[in-house]
């Protein structure tokens, strides 16, 4: 039998456009049955109780990245999140950290995507395109799989203690994709395209306290690629310094 | 007022790709209601098609096999020249994805990784593990910001500006800030995905609303096969979430409650690899013959990967894996998964032609949106994602010779008229006198269709859903939001979106009421065989008169596909 109870659900309201007024908690009573997602509940709510709350939601099913938030304390997606196993009758649900609220649920990203443009994410090639594929072992395509699942939700980003002290930090998710590039055998970047994040707003930055692999929905382990890439810098460096530093350009 | 050569709305798959090929010559921008990467593409597992022959076992697969297999999967609805296009293109779309940074699996050879797929004759599906769909997408966004592209993300489309037969822009609303904003385009291209949520229960996601569809047809723009609207054989029980037809491609079974493998009834050669319309129909007659095992969220079948062991499950299906113990708490190296079949694609859409241009001079349509048609009765897995990306690449190559040719410029004057008469109709919402909530229309439309317009129908079924949509189209004028303002206002953006909705299911219900035969994916209980005598013809709906569609045909493409029957 599906047993149902009722929860209540303390939500973060705030208007970005009106600032006068402070943030505050509004509380819902909501009937949850088991397997009901904290992302359902937020859509029964702004349906049946208040049309004014503001959240993002897109693909339901953990793929899409809309959804980070902070619930009860902890960082993950609504849509993955159930409500029922939780030791408590009382659910707190905020936006994600270290982003500017716009409204309720919903935060201000632009910086996030702004240090996720500032690595050149994207393949970087040189050599002229075969008629085929580019080959690639399986093993070589297994090395930097974490580093795809990467979904982008920001879970990390809120989760660092870095970018709170400071705002120019990169953040857990450039690294991790700078890696999946660095650590792709078909990119062609040349070394030295790692100056952006040679400093201490880049991966010297990292406090190493491994917050952003406990936020992750996906498994992946930004922190690997921070060390990846300091590893990455400092064999840099030494080349460099034996003279063999010479760029691949 | 905000202008570019081509205005692209949508920021999935087809969108980006069409952008990418036209960005280098003229002024692109793309709108889109959410970030390009939480698209609905990003959702896709399982693969791509394309006959690249890395398969052991597919070795002398060839682009023509492929658009056979497409064809007799479409149940002969297809356009063949069209699919032929596609099958060959296919090949170098997988290529070129690949040299933009697609992270493919690979064999050990390091060639592409293929996996078999329903209804295809050859292991020709290309994939990365299960998340095929979040790899694509990836790449594509990042090639566009590579070249600098214009977004506005999170910006909602409200009307399709056309005056004339000719496609001006856009006017949208600035989610964020609230404001209404015309756009001019001399030409626009809509690529806003399918019409899976006017469906209760359905794999898409949330934003897969269909309302570009709709605005579109509102605008008098045709649009085509409305009715065919793909159910895919496995989604969990409950939240139905996705479960690829990857699964069986790796050689997962399908079980009944007396242990059967049931496939063996239906499609004895195929199993549980026969096409999606076929395998949904049989797994919706063994629940109905009692043969489900029974749950508090309804009857399901179980989906057993259990025999592919831990090993190619963590490596083939990782994602899979993952969904199974998020959502229902279900370790498939340990147990069967619960599924049922569910809506998940759209056939249907705008119609256009394999230059993807519609009745519409300088408006375009591509990918799920819209109707070639490629697909047909039924759409094989896998070639969705082929789809979008062929499609946004071969807009992008046609636009060019309208923009350079015959396209005019856009009238700033109809556009001002059109952003004052949007104005009026959010004020209506916001402000209105009306008492009705967008959500209870909205719930009831979805349980009408999952109900009367599903995987089996029939006549007093589809007239009685016809009825009640028309009944919600009555009410839709009285539905007030709660807040008046407009910034990060979801209800009121989804309240938007439900009018366009209502005219997408009166076209999919129309559309299946009227066509008196079982063709792919629409199964008629009351006539039960395909006609290709009557019906072997495309529905067309256009808005006609008192609002409601007008009904035409049109005739299918035939190169070298003579229909037989349809046997896996």
């Amino acid at each position: 039998m599906i047993r149902d109870d009722y929860y209540t659900f303390k939500i973060l309201r705030y208007d970005a456009m009106e600032r006068s007024l402070e943030p505050f908690l509004a509380s819902y009573r909501v009937k949850v049955i088991p397997g009901l997602t904290v992302l359902a509940v937020l859509i029964r709510i702004r349906d049946e109780i208040d049309g004014t709350l503001a959240f993002r939601s897109s693909c339901r099913a953990a793929v899409c990245g809309s959804c980070a938030m902070v619930i009860n304390g902890k960082i993950d997606l609504a849509c993955r999140t159930q409500v029922a196993p939780f030791d408590t009758d009382t659910i707190i649900l905020e936006p994600l950290p270290n982003l500017e609220i716009i409204k309720d649920l919903v935060v201000d990203l632009t910086p996030f995507w702004a240090n996720y443009e500032k690595i050149m994410p994207w393949l970087v090639r040189k050599s002229p395109a075969p008629e085929k594929e580019i080959p690639q072992s399986a093993a070589a395509r297994h090395s930097f799989d974490q580093y795809v699942n990467c979904i982008l939700c920001a879970s990390c980003y809120g989760a660092c203690p870095v970018p709170s002290r400071d705002p120019g930090y990169l953040g857990p998710h450039a690294f991790a994709k700078l890696e999946r590039f660095m650590g792709d055998s078909r990119d062609e970047r040349s070394a030295s395209t790692l100056a952006v994040v040679n400093h201490e707003q880049g991966v010297w930055g990292c406090d190493t306290v491994f917050r952003c692999i406990d936020a992750c929905p996906k498994d992946v382990r930004p922190t690997d690629a921070i060390v990846a890439l300091r590893k990455r810098l400092v064999k840099y460096k030494t080349k460099q310094m034996l003279g063999m530093g010479k760029d691949e350009d | 007022m905000l202008g570019h050569d081509v205005l692209i709305v949508g920021g999935g798959l087809a969108g980006l790709r069409a952008a990418i090929g036209l960005c280098d010559r003229f002024k692109v921008g793309i709108i889109t209601k959410v970030h390009p990467l939480r698209s609905h593409s990003i959702a896709a597992q399982g693969g791509i098609n394309a006959a690249l022959a890395n398969h052991p076992e597919g070795r002398d697969d060839t682009w023509e096999k492929h658009a056979f297999d497409t064809v007799k999967g479409s149940d002969y609805l297809a356009d063949q020249a069209a699919v032929e296009i596609m099958c060959r293109e296919a090949v170098n779309i997988v290529y070129e994805m690949e040299h933009w940074g697609v992270p493919f699996s690979r064999f050990d050879d390091g060639s592409i990784a293929q996996r078999p797929f329903g209804g295809a004759g050859y292991p020709r599906t290309c994939y990365a593990t299960d998340i095929t769909g979040h790899v694509l997408l990836n790449t594509l966004y990042e090639k566009a910001i590579s070249k600098g592209i214009t977004f506005y993300n999170e910006w909602h489309v409200l009307e399709l500006v056309v005056r004339d037969g000719v496609c001006h822009g856009v006017t949208a609303l600035d989610l964020r800030r609230g404001e209404i904003a015309p756009l001019k385009a001399k030409a626009t291209v809509f690529a806003t995905g399918g019409y899976g949520r006017v469906y209760l229960h359905s794999t898409n996601a949330l934003i897969n609303s269909g309302s570009g569809i709709g605005m579109a047809y509102q605008a008098g723009v045709p649009v085509k096969d409305m009715e065919f609207v793909q159910f895919h054989p496995t989604s969990i029980i409950g939240a139905n979430i996705l479960m690829s037809e990857a699964c069986r491609g790796e050689g997962g079974y399908l079980v009944n409650n007396r242990g059967e493998r049931f496939m063996e009834r239906y499609a004895p050669t195929a199993m549980e690899l026969a096409p999606r319309d076929i395998v949904a129909r049989s797994i919706t007659t063994e629940m109905e013959e009692g043969r489900a095992f029974e749950h508090p969220l309804g009857a399901y079948i179980k989906l057993d990967l259990r025999h592919l062991g831990e090993k190619r499950i963590l490596e083939r299906l990782p994602g899979i894996r993952n969904i199974c113990l998020d959502f229902i708490g279900i370790d498939p190296v340990t147990d069967p998964i619960p599924i049922m079949p569910c809506q998940h694609y759209s056939m249907g859409g705008i119609d256009v032609n394999e230059r993807c241009e519609t009745a519409v001079k300088g408006f375009y349509a591509v990918g799920e949106c819209a109707c070639v048609s490629v697909h047909g009765g039924n759409r094989l897995g896998g070639n969705s994602l082929l789809d979008t990306i062929v499609f946004g690449k071969l807009a992008s190559l046609f636009i060019p010779e309208y923009l350079t040719g015959q396209a005019a410029p856009p009238s700033e004057k109809l556009l001002r008229e059109k952003e004052t008469q949007a104005a009026a109709r959010l004020r209506q919402l916001t402000e209105g006198s009306g008492g009705e909530k967008y959500y209870r229309i909205f719930a009831e439309l979805a349980k009408t269709m999952s109900d009367n317009v599903g995987i089996f129908r029939k006549q007093q079924e589809l007239e009685e859903a016809l009825r009640i949509i028309a009944g919600l189209k009555k009410r839709y004028p009285q539905v007030r939001v709660s807040s008046p303002k407009r910034q990060m206002n979801y209800e009121l953006m989804h309240a938007l979106e439900l009018g366009a909705m209502l005219d997408v299911a009166q076209t999919i219900t129309l559309g299946a009421l009227l066509r008196e035969e079982s063709r792919g994916a629409h199964f008629r209980r009351d006539f039960k065989t395909r006609d290709d005598e009557k019906w072997l013809k495309h529905t067309l709906a256009r808005p006609g008169g008192q609002g409601e569609p007008e009904i035409s045909f049109k005739g299918v493409s035939f190169t070298k596909y003579q229909p037989m029957a349809r046997q896996y």
